[in-house]
């Protein structure tokens, strides 16, 4: 017979996530449709959604790892990489660019030292952009973790991360 | 019949179709990449536009998607126009952005669809300077390479992999210009359709990994119409050589047959043709069992010397022609000549022949099945022993699909909007088998039974159909019989799909049953799966009258024969070592003609060296009883012949009567029709050697072939004169005519501006029809001509499930059953080096609660006790197994000594190392940063 995916997975679920699962699923009529709330779910325990836990979330689904390898890796929000403590999405999208974010994800590259899907040495934070957080009218704007920032400028970024964390001797 | 517009002119074309479609149809240039006959529209690629025209007054227009719009009468449109062409060269350019510039060492160049399609819209200078996305590749096993580089996302792998073909680890992954079509980690593909991606891709993704490794261009090979000789149902090919080498098989289009796509059996198991243990020589056994290599002409005068008289017996062969066979068993004469299956089989193959000549109910083709909305599977793994007939049977089930799509007025091309319709609904399909199958993803039931068990099961849905119910069943099943029955007589084509793989009779009577009480209703129909490509073919040639092995033996041991001759067969793989041994221990000479060594050469006096398929002529007859014709692709090296030329040379040594006018091919096969009443149509299976085509002959090379000068540089300068055949209408050169001619003398396709196997469409009457001129090949049994059996005969099937009585499980025998793995278990595919890479080793089937009182699991080691405790062999579980019953894995190394049917014991054997997962050799990537050592 063909061999079977040599890499195997011994991850196991939570009982946490598997409740928080099982609610979802109480809404679906088929399993699969839980997907995209199963994969925030153990996001939401783990920071991020490892090769095992797809696995994992896969075979509690009845789905093919692939199949939901396909909606994790649509979404942008779900990461499939270790991400910092806090993610920060930050809009690169027309309104922020009209208003000037290039400087200020300059200014954040700079104060942090990571560039776009990187994350800092301290494991403290991940940049990644994001297509419009629908503040438009408060441009340019991010998140960090769950917070809105609007109205950014090189100011309120060294505020916003000498507030958020002591950075140590950095920058 | 709608007209449409197109560019001011009025065209007829047919209602129902899509305007993609129509301008195919009508012989005009659409380019297109996601739309795929046999998969229908989706949309995705945008690259099929046309101008859209409210009216004669609109001059503006719209653009709309050829794929994705119906034809309507008195639409008008534009295909030439500025807009449109101008549009279908701007998404050409922007699928090149990220396309890599590589085709001098892209796989695919020269055939690829990309390219045909670039050169169509006429984009040539690329503008864009920037960086092109570049992924990472995966390792996909031994037969399909990846090179996600030169994706241009149409969708069309997964659509074909998921959605056509039922596979579940190929995916599309993450969004917009990142998408990525692969699996969740690297491995081996596990559909056994995975090889059809090399021809679904439009570029060169998904590649062929075993042509990569001796690489030839499209061009460059030499080709001729071919059959599959995986199984018994008859795929066309179209395997390619050069250098004396086989390169390729691709799929050759029959629309009544395989359509468009090969199962990975056929698609790579030719390799064998390549193999190290072929002969290449006559050869004499000495004293001491090795051969001496002797010239053909003192060959054929010892086995003509070994071949007077009336002692002289032979063993024909399911896997070799009709017309070797034929020549054979007129050499010997029909008393003396045993077809060469196992006794059980040779009897079920009859049965089977009679079977099919006898009912009502049609023999369906592939086309035939796939309309097919509801099936019942007896006992039969499809997957696994006829696996292009599986994939036909997954299309069956969507005819729901289909129907439902009818009621909304959706035509069956709109893919996505009938996907969606339907979602999980599907026409039934109810599998009996031994285990579960890769089927089961699309069965409504299945059970496992033991197979008189599933005979029983259909005997008493035979007699529900026919309103007399059987109570006497013991097993639980009575309410599955009834949803059967429900369900195949409310079908409006049921198929019922049975066959010899178990080698029981009652399964195949049971089948016959059920498809009897329903063919007096309606037109119904009855697959009967046999095992080897031309099973049906000897045995229709044999009619029943010749010897089996068993009574071959008894007279070998009278002393009743001198000689025996074996054609093209490995009689140990007919019976058990003793059975065979004692035939062949106890004939004076043994002359075996055959194309790779085997154990029955091995004990050969006299070994005649055989050509495969690949360089010689015949016919096979399929399951369905259609005869097809092969051609050789190239002249055989060294003293290799066809066996139909070995035999006819040998029977002319010999003197036999009428062999002087048995020279030839068609010769053999015009007196074969003669002969014998049942193949009496063979001769029409394909125009014989004198057909030229506008009276030139057909080239097996494409015109662009090139280097024919040079190939031989280095053994001479001096070109050698083309071989002439004598025996074909085609050519071995680039000569001739190559279009026009019967689709069964087609040695491969090409079009002016279509160098891909898209240009099939150009051949065909309409996209995914027939080829213009008819299907190639002849069925030998007319479909549903047979007499009403006799309906005291159905009401008799409670009888016979009395008869067969209730399987008891017992807890220390069990019954032998085969099982059967699509690579390993074949014979001649598994000389293939890729598809050994996938077989594995032989194993014993386990039900793992049988597998936990023996103390033994997944990779340990059981010894079966038949008569003679047998080498120990791994164990696999299969919780899905029928109790009671253990499975081996059949026609693998190491079962030689298993008998299907057989009570057995198990025992664990005690001193068995595990095989740890090792690889031989691999092209997976290196780990990186990891020191190779």
């Amino acid at each position: 017979m063909i061999e079977q995916s040599i890499i195997q997975t011994d991850a196991t679920l939570t009982s946490a996530e598997i409740r928080e699962i099982d609610a979802e699923l109480a809404h679906m009529p088929q399993k699969s449709g839980a997907a995209i709330d199963a994969l925030k779910i153990v996001q939401s325990y783990r920071g991020w959604v490892s090769d095992e836990a797809l696995v994992a979330i896969a075979r509690y689904l009845d789905m093919s790892p692939e199949a939901l390898e396909g909606v994790a890796t649509f979404y942008n929000l779900i990461y499939r990489q270790p991400v910092g403590d806090k993610v920060v999405l930050f809009c690169d999208s027309v309104s922020c660019w009209i208003r000037g974010c290039d400087g200020v994800k300059q200014k954040i590259s700079e104060k942090l030292g990571v560039d776009y899907g990187e994350t800092t040495t301290d494991n403290q934070y991940t940049l990644i952009p994001v297509p419009c957080l629908g503040a438009c009218d408060k441009a340019p704007v991010m998140m960090v973790g769950d917070d809105l920032y609007t109205n950014l400028d090189d100011e309120k970024i060294n505020q916003i991360f000498d507030s958020n964390v002591d950075r140590g001797g950095e920058s | 019949m709608p007209t449409i517009y197109i560019d001011d002119k009025p065209y007829e074309v047919d209602a129902g179709k899509n305007l993609l479609e129509a301008c195919l149809n009508l012989g005009l240039d659409l380019p297109y990449f996601c739309w795929h006959p046999a998969m229908g529209s989706i949309g995705s690629c945008r690259q099929c536009a046309m101008v859209q025209y409210q009216n004669e007054e609109d001059t503006r227009g719209r653009i709309v998607m050829g794929c994705m719009t119906p034809v309507t009468d008195g639409a008008r449109l534009s295909l030439q126009g500025e807009a449109a062409s101008e549009f279908r060269e701007s998404v050409i350019e922007s699928l090149m952005l990220n396309h890599p510039h590589d085709c001098p060492v892209c796989a695919e160049g020269g055939e690829c669809h990309l390219q045909d399609m670039t050169v169509m819209v006429g984009h040539r200078d690329r503008n864009y300077r920037g960086k092109k996305n570049t992924h990472r590749n995966q390792y996909l096993g031994p037969l399909i390479s990846h090179e996600m580089n030169r994706c241009i996302s149409c969708y069309r792998c997964v659509r074909f992999y998921k959605d056509y073909a039922g596979g579940t680890d190929l995916a599309a992954l993450a969004s917009h210009d990142h998408v990525y079509f692969g699996r969740h980690q690297e491995g081996v593909l596990q559909s056994e359709f995975a090889g059809n991606l090399v021809e679904v891709c439009p570029t060169g993704v998904f590649t062929d990994k075993t042509l990569l490794a001796q690489y030839t261009r499209k061009w460059d090979l030499q080709s001729a119409p071919s059959i599959c000789v995986g199984c018994a149902a008859g795929c066309n090919t179209m395997p390619g050589e050069r250098y004396g080498k086989l390169k390729r098989i691709h799929n050759r289009y029959n629309h009544e047959v395989n359509g468009y796509f090969l199962c990975d059996r056929g698609r790579f198991g030719g390799d064998f043709v390549n193999s190290e243990s072929r002969l290449d020589f006559a050869g004499l056994q000495n004293d001491d069992g090795s051969y001496l290599p002797v010239k053909a002409e003192q060959a054929l005068a010892t086995a003509a010397s070994w071949g007077q008289g009336d002692k002289v017996f032979a063993v024909g062969s399911p896997r070799a022609s009709v017309e070797s066979n034929y020549l054979l068993r007129r050499l010997v004469g029909a008393e003396n000549f045993c077809p060469g299956f196992s006794d059980t089989e040779q009897r079920l193959v009859q049965q089977v022949a009679n079977t099919l000549s006898q009912t009502r109910a049609i023999s369906p083709s592939m086309k035939q099945i796939e309309s097919a909305d509801a099936v019942l599977i007896l006992g039969e793994d499809v997957s696994n022993t006829a696996p292009r007939l599986a994939l036909a049977l997954r299309q069956s089930v969507r005819n729901k699909a289909l129907e439902l799509g009818t009621e909304l007025r959706l035509e069956p091309w709109m893919d996505a909007a009938i996907r969606n319709l339907a979602q999980d609904q599907r026409s039934p399909m109810f599998i009996a088998g031994v285990s579960e199958t890769r089927l089961n993803d699309i069965v409504e039931t299945h059970v496992s039974l033991a197979p008189d068990d599933i005979a029983r099961l259909g005997f008493a849905v035979a007699a529900e159909i026919s309103g007399n119910p059987v109570d006497d069943l013991g097993v639980d099943l009575s309410a599955l019989v009834v949803t059967i029955a429900t369900a195949l007589k409310k079908a409006k084509r049921p198929l019922i799909v049975s066959g010899t793989s178990l080698l029981n009779p009652s399964v195949i009577d049971g089948a016959t049953a059920v498809a009897e009480a329903l063919a007096a209703e309606k037109e119904t129909m009855l697959s009967l799966s046999v095992s080897e490509c031309n099973s049906l073919g000897v045995t229709m040639l044999d009619g029943g009258e010749g010897p089996d092995l068993t009574e071959l033996a008894a007279l070998a041991i009278n002393g009743d024969i001198d000689t025996l001759l074996v054609l093209e067969n490995d009689l140990y793989r007919r019976g058990t070592p003793e059975e065979i041994d004692r035939l062949l221990d106890n004939v004076k000479q043994l002359v075996v003609l055959d194309s790779l060594d085997n154990a029955t050469l091995s004990k050969a006096q006299l070994a005649l060296p055989a050509s495969t398929f690949a360089e010689s002529e015949g016919t096979l007859v399929n399951n369905e009883g259609r005869a097809q014709r092969y051609y050789p692709v190239f002249v055989d090296e060294e003293d290799r012949r066809a066996s139909w030329q070995w035999l006819s040379l040998l029977g002319q040594a010999t003197g036999a009567s009428g062999f002087d006018q048995l020279q030839h091919f068609d010769q053999v096969a015009a007196a074969c029709a003669q002969d014998i009443p049942a193949l009496s149509e063979i001769v029409s299976a394909a125009p014989d050697h004198l057909f030229r085509n506008r009276g030139l002959k057909i080239p097996r090379q494409t015109p662009r072939y090139s280097g024919r000068t040079a190939m031989r540089a280095d053994v001479s300068v001096h070109e050698p004169k083309q071989p002439v055949d004598e025996e074909t209408p085609f050519a071995y050169s680039m000569e001739g005519l190559g279009s026009g001619q019967p689709s069964s003398l087609m040695p491969y396709t090409w079009a002016p501006g279509w160098n891909s196997n898209q240009s099939i469409q150009k051949f065909q009457d309409e996209a995914g029809g027939a080829i213009k001129g008819g299907t190639a090949g002849v069925r030998l049994i007319i479909p549903g001509q047979g007499v009403p059996h006799d309906v005291t005969e159905i009401s008799a099937t409670e009888l016979r499930t009395t008869e067969l009585g209730v399987f008891n499980p017992s807890a220390s025998e069990w019954l032998l059953v085969p099982v059967y793995r699509v690579f390993g278990s074949d014979e001649l595919s598994a000389h293939a080096p890729a598809i050994a890479e996938l077989a594995g080793v032989a194993q014993v089937i386990l039900h793992p609660s049988d597998a936990q009182s023996l103390q033994v699991s997944d990779g340990d080691g059981v010894s079966v006790i038949c008569s003679i405790e047998t080498a120990p062999l791994e164990v696999a579980l299969d919780p899905t197994l029928a109790r009671g019953c253990v499975g081996f894995t059949a026609g693998m190394a190491g079962v030689e000594t298993l008998s299907a049917g057989s009570t057995v014991g198990l025992q664990k054997a005690t001193d068995w190392v595990r095989r740890l997962p090792e690889l031989i050799a691999s092209d997976r990537p290196k780990v990186r940063g990891v020191q190779n050592v």
